[in-house]
């Protein structure tokens, strides 16, 4: 039997996470069971509502790994968002070629920052919050107006329904309804295992566990420290782009207040995920609850009605506060032993 | 070498060198593209002029640079939450002086308590932070993105998602002018805070003791320092500042629009911090550099509004100019391009020995 104090803390804190969803995904269903919330099609709809968020928690998972953060992600999601709509209703190009194009300027956002950041050695919050008011600011430059995609190829991938021949429900007509699910889904679910698998088995992979567990150590096992958090940026500045794209296929539309604060959305869904801000601790699959947890609150004031939006985003700051402090905690504790 | 040139490289290697120069650059651009830059009239009473709204508008960025100044350096980080900070407070004075009505033409509650109340709840948030960062040692930027975040929602909560005005001229007092005195209240305020701010740093060890915890927290302990007091007290006086500032702000447009007081007001101070030659990573600081920055800062936006470019759009030139500027402060840059000059001589002299 192993004692409390020998239990990998950082897989404490992933369990407190997955059994808070699960408890919490539970309360849901006895409470809004009447509104229906324990239909599958709810649950599905956490990883519709939430395609773009996973993909970005993934890629601010990697990122705060290597010890470092990434708060342009909500203006740069704003931008591509803007710029796909720009192209294909302003300037007719087709949804391909402004998926592609959408995906270059995510590669050279993240080479910006990851040069700034990496090479210069600046702190990463700085180059990012710069970032994120070029981002926003640029989004209002393309237009101050609401730009809606109405776009046909984009439309029809955005909501191709893939049916799900499981778990199905009468509805009242006595009709027979299947659970579906959009191709977002499955391009976040491939990125998010993709990732897990890089993280885990590459030898990129290690290097960056290994540069967020200590650089110096890192740099002296012959690591190039410099040149793989570098990519790590260009990758992450792409992966917010693949973020974006599926963000957009969500809201069809782009304007300069989108994705206020998906920033501290993506940050919280890698925290309460068990991704240590100090770095070097951090797994993809948290992330996933974490934005799962996140998901289950917002439905959970839409279910509820009354309350403002304005709620997610307070209780999800507190969620975040509560895990940083149970972090902060753990490794205090770490550190007496 | 010249006893000119001595001079002109020990002018350079002064802290408020650069600061200076910036803002003489920014001014002189101005000059050049909007002659009259300079002119100051009275007008309705009021001074009225660019400079003079360069100066006026800078005030709240003045007062917020000194608590961003006392944060950077003493933590290391920046405190990103000050616009959010400023909006709270905002919105708890006026839900008090409405009584909880959407427009007043009179006050529901004395001025002084809502005045109190507000501060109170801004040092608060800066108690927040302060525990977050100093108590729990979170890194300053992810302790204070939580109220960047979620700031705005609670001052929405308070003003219950709608513009609350206070049509009071006792509450305008603070944004506008005192009387017939031609001088906006604001420049008053801000020359006050520094004033304040000077006296506190220059006849206690407060500034003396946030440099040396910002430079190594661990000797300062070992000096008999408390590095988590002075990193919490330096949090508390930065959300007493964003208060003020929020006070000023709500006093402006008497009112409280929570989405928009103090809008990326964050990324100004921020920028007025390091324009003003301090380090962003902590350790010792100017707060004449701070200033001058703030007021740097202000010119640039004045310039960049009198140039025809929109509000939402100004965080593009802003970012860029921030970007370069630690970008410069980077010694890697420096290192970089040593090394790359250095290859170059390397290279031509085995040219030239080859030869």
């Amino acid at each position: 039997m192993k004692k409390f104090k020998d239990i990998d803390t950082n897989k404490f804190l992933l369990g407190i996470t997955i059994v808070m969803f699960f408890v919490m995904y539970i309360i849901g269903m006895i409470v809004f069971n009447k509104q229906g919330f324990a239909k599958p099609q709810v649950f599905l709809n956490l990883f519709v509502n939430n395609a773009g968020l996973i993909v970005i928690a993934t890629s601010m998972t990697m990122v705060m790994i290597t010890g470092g953060i990434d708060i342009s992600v909500g203006s740069l999601v704003a931008m591509d968002c803007m710029i796909l709509g720009d192209l294909m209703m302003n300037k007719g190009w087709g949804a391909w070629s402004a998926m592609l194009a959408v995906l270059v300027i995510g590669l050279v956002y993240g080479s910006v920052q990851g040069f700034l950041i990496s090479y210069l050695n600046i702190q990463p919050f700085i180059i990012t919050l710069a970032g994120m008011f070029f981002g926003r600011g640029m989004t209002a430059i393309i237009s101050t107006e609401m730009i809606s995609i109405t776009n046909e190829t984009f439309s029809s991938i955005a909501q191709c329904k893939i049916i799900l021949p499981i778990m199905g429900t009468m509805n009242k007509h006595g009709k027979m309804m299947y659970p579906f699910i959009y191709p977002s889904v499955i391009i976040a679910l491939a990125i998010l295992i993709i990732m897990f698998v890089v993280l885990k088995f590459t030898k990129f992979g290690r290097s960056i566990y290994a540069i967020g567990g200590n650089e110096q150590s890192a740099m002296l096992m012959g690591l190039n420290v410099k040149k793989t958090k570098f990519i790590v940026y260009v990758l992450d500045g792409f992966l917010a782009s693949i973020g974006g794209i599926l963000f957009c296929m969500n809201t069809m539309a782009g304007f300069v207040e989108q994705a206020k604060g998906f920033e501290m959305d993506a940050i919280a869904g890698a925290v309460i995920g068990g991704t240590l801000l100090t770095g070097g601790v951090g797994n993809v699959f948290g992330s996933l609850f974490g934005c799962m947890i996140r998901g289950t609150i917002e439905s959970f004031i839409s279910f509820q009605g009354t309350l403002s939006s304005w709620w997610v985003r307070i209780t999800i700051a507190l969620l975040l506060t509560f895990f940083i402090v149970l972090q902060s905690i753990f490794s205090k504790i770490k550190a007496k032993k | 070498m010249t006893n000119k040139a001595v001079s002109l490289k020990e002018l350079r290697k002064h802290r408020l060198f650069m600061p200076i120069v910036c803002l003489i650059v920014v001014l002189l651009i101005n000059l050049i593209k909007t002659p009259n830059f300079f002119a100051v009239s009275i007008n309705h009473g009021v001074l009225y002029g660019y400079i003079i709204d360069v100066i006026n508008r800078g005030s709240e960025l003045a007062i917020l640079a000194i608590g961003m100044t006392l944060v950077a350096s003493s933590s290391g980080g920046t405190d990103i939450s000050v616009g959010a900070i400023a909006a709270v407070c905002a919105a708890v004075i006026t839900n008090i002086l409405s009584g909880g009505t959407d427009s007043v033409n009179e006050f529901h509650a004395p001025f002084l308590l809502a005045i109190i109340a507000g501060l109170l709840v801004a040092v608060l948030c800066g108690m927040w932070n302060g525990f977050l960062v100093a108590s729990l040692k979170i890194q300053p930027m992810v302790a204070t993105l939580i109220l960047y975040t979620a700031g705005r929602g609670i001052a929405q909560l308070i003003t219950r998602g709608q513009i609350t005005y206070i049509r009071v001229d006792a509450y305008k007092v603070l944004g506008s002018t005192i009387g017939n005195n031609p001088v906006p209240t604001p420049i008053y305020v801000a020359i006050f805070m520094i004033i304040i701010a000077s006296l506190f740093l220059r006849y206690t060890a407060f500034g003396l003791y946030v440099q040396t915890v910002g430079i190594n927290a661990k000797a300062a302990r070992l000096v008999g320092l408390n590095p988590v007091k002075i990193q919490f007290i330096t949090y508390m006086i930065c959300g007493l500042m964003a208060g003020i500032a929020g006070v000023i702000y709500s006093s402006r447009i008497y009112s409280c629009d929570a989405n928009n007081i103090g809008l990326n007001v964050e990324m100004d101070a921020i920028l007025a911090v390091a324009l003003g030659g301090n380090s962003l990573a902590g350790g010792r600081f100017s707060l004449p550099g701070s200033l001058i920055g703030a007021y740097t800062i202000q010119a640039l936006t004045t310039s960049l509004y009198a140039m025809g470019v929109s509000a939402d759009q100004l965080p593009v030139y802003k970012a860029i100019v921030v970007v370069i500027i630690v970008a410069l402060q980077s010694p890697e840059l420096y290192k970089m391009l040593r090394k790359k000059t250095g290859a170059q001589k390397k290279t031509v002299i085995k040219e030239v020995t080859q030869a």
